[in-house]
């Protein structure tokens, strides 16, 4: 190839003009990169964190709200009644169960240990089951509930906003309910959220 | 994981008995377990699911003429005694802007979960108790939170859920706008160009189109220096 300087150096200056443009370009081109991949890796760690979140566990609409309030049936003595107003003073667990509940089954041994630790008085709900079976269950699997109330027909558990059981409230020393546990509870729920509020609580005047 | 990797076993020791394994070559001992437990409950999983689907696609066919009739009428009536025509009327419109919490996606009227059947019937106790549909929406909004709500409420919480679809389509509107205008401009640009290159933009192409044709005219005199 034969050129002639000048004709070159004209090539070479339109390159350098080309140049400077070009890095302006570049810069938005970067934006236009980099913002949809923002928008995208935010997008895919608000799903990937929504893999693991349970969607039946809804939040208590009582959490700091006065327990309430009602007056049911001993389990084991139908003629006695049980109403939250008695634990007034102590922190204590309200624990929903019932003898048709399969996960009630797999939490029962953690509130068994719970129970002999005799850290916290644990109030047996029992949600809407027959209480021939549900005493028949207490004495197969072992009786962790300080007592056992009957909710027959599932009125209180309304109330209580119970929707599956097991479920378990904690209620401190002035009657108010500061935490709900919905489904069974596990050594781990007990040892690293359960037993520290409970801690905490008892030590709250 | 139990019971596949005991038949596992079964299998690959009846396997080996009848020299399957020799005849193939492989050695199996250990591997043998190890590749059963982990192929054996795919397969059988396979079976399964196929065999389930059989099964569900039955039970579709069939619930839809013949079984559901029958189950909707033991969704319907479960409380005793018939409500008068307009309580029955209010119940239906509240019963389907409520949501069961068992079945999460089914409203109180659909929902055959014990749960529902509790709400439904305290729900009915509260109109016939006179209360307002406002009064009975609150009353379970205090039990069960805003989730009980088919219809969320419109509050700073629920903002971006009400507003968001909008703002996002705002968005779209006005990118799709300036793409569309910064396109026509273009266009017009490059129209002018042999007029008046005066911008940046211009001057650009105009370098280029000089440096186009700075090329092509060298490569013009070269091939007629050769010719």
């Amino acid at each position: 190839m034969s050129v002639d300087p000048t004709q070159s150096s004209s090539v070479a200056a339109a390159d350098a003009a080309d140049a400077t443009i070009g890095g302006v370009s570049s810069a938005k081109r970067a934006w236009q990169f980099f913002l949809p991949l923002a928008i995208f890796v935010t997008l895919v760690w608000f799903l990937y964190q929504g893999l693991f979140l349970n969607p039946r566990e809804v939040p208590s609409a009582l959490i700091n709200k006065p327990a309430p309030a009602f007056s049911l049936a001993k389990l084991h003595a139908p003629d006695q009644k049980f109403s939250p107003a008695e634990m007034q003073g102590k922190v204590w667990l309200l624990n929903v169960w019932g003898s048709w509940c399969a996960s009630c089954r797999y939490e029962h041994p953690f509130l068994n240990d719970l129970a002999k630790q005799q850290v916290v008085p644990v109030v047996g709900f029992n949600w809407k089951d027959d209480p021939a079976a549900a005493k028949s269950w207490l004495v197969k699997y072992g009786d962790p509930y300080q007592l056992s109330v009957s909710d027959l027909d599932g009125r209180v558990a309304i109330d209580w906003g119970v929707y599956g059981a097991p479920e378990t409230f904690v209620i401190d020393k002035a009657g108010m309910i500061r935490y709900k546990h919905t489904g069974p509870i596990d050594a781990k729920v007990l040892n690293e959220t359960l037993l520290p509020l409970i801690r905490d609580l008892k030590k709250a005047s | 994981m139990r019971p596949p990797y005991r038949v596992s076993i079964a299998m690959c020791k009846s396997l080996i008995s009848t020299g399957v394994f020799s005849r193939f070559g492989l050695k199996m001992a250990a591997e043998c377990r190890s590749w059963f437990s982990v192929v054996l409950p795919l397969v059988r999983g396979a079976y399964t699911s196929a065999a389930a689907s059989v099964v569900a696609a039955a039970f579709v066919f069939l619930s839809a003429g013949v079984v559901s009739p029958v189950a909707n009428a033991q969704v319907q009536t479960p409380e005793a005694g018939l409500p008068s025509p307009e309580v029955a009327k209010r119940l239906k419109t509240l019963e389907s802007e409520l949501r069961c919490l068992v079945c999460q996606n089914q409203t109180l009227a659909e929902s055959p979960a014990g749960l529902a059947g509790d709400l439904r019937r305290e729900v009915r106790t509260l109109v016939e108790q006179g209360k307002s549909d406002a009064e009975i929406k609150a009353f379970l909004r205090a039990r069960y939170g805003d989730f009980v709500l088919y219809k969320p409420p419109v509050d700073p919480k629920t903002y971006l859920l009400w507003f968001g679809p909008f703002g996002l389509l705002l968005i779209g509107a006005a990118s799709g706008w300036l793409v569309a205008r910064r396109r026509g401009l273009a266009a017009k640009v490059a129209h002018q160009v042999g007029e008046a290159p005066s911008t940046p933009e211009k001057s650009k192409q105009v370098s280029s189109q000089q440096r186009a044709r700075a090329l092509l005219d060298d490569d013009v005199a070269d091939k007629d220096g050769k010719r």
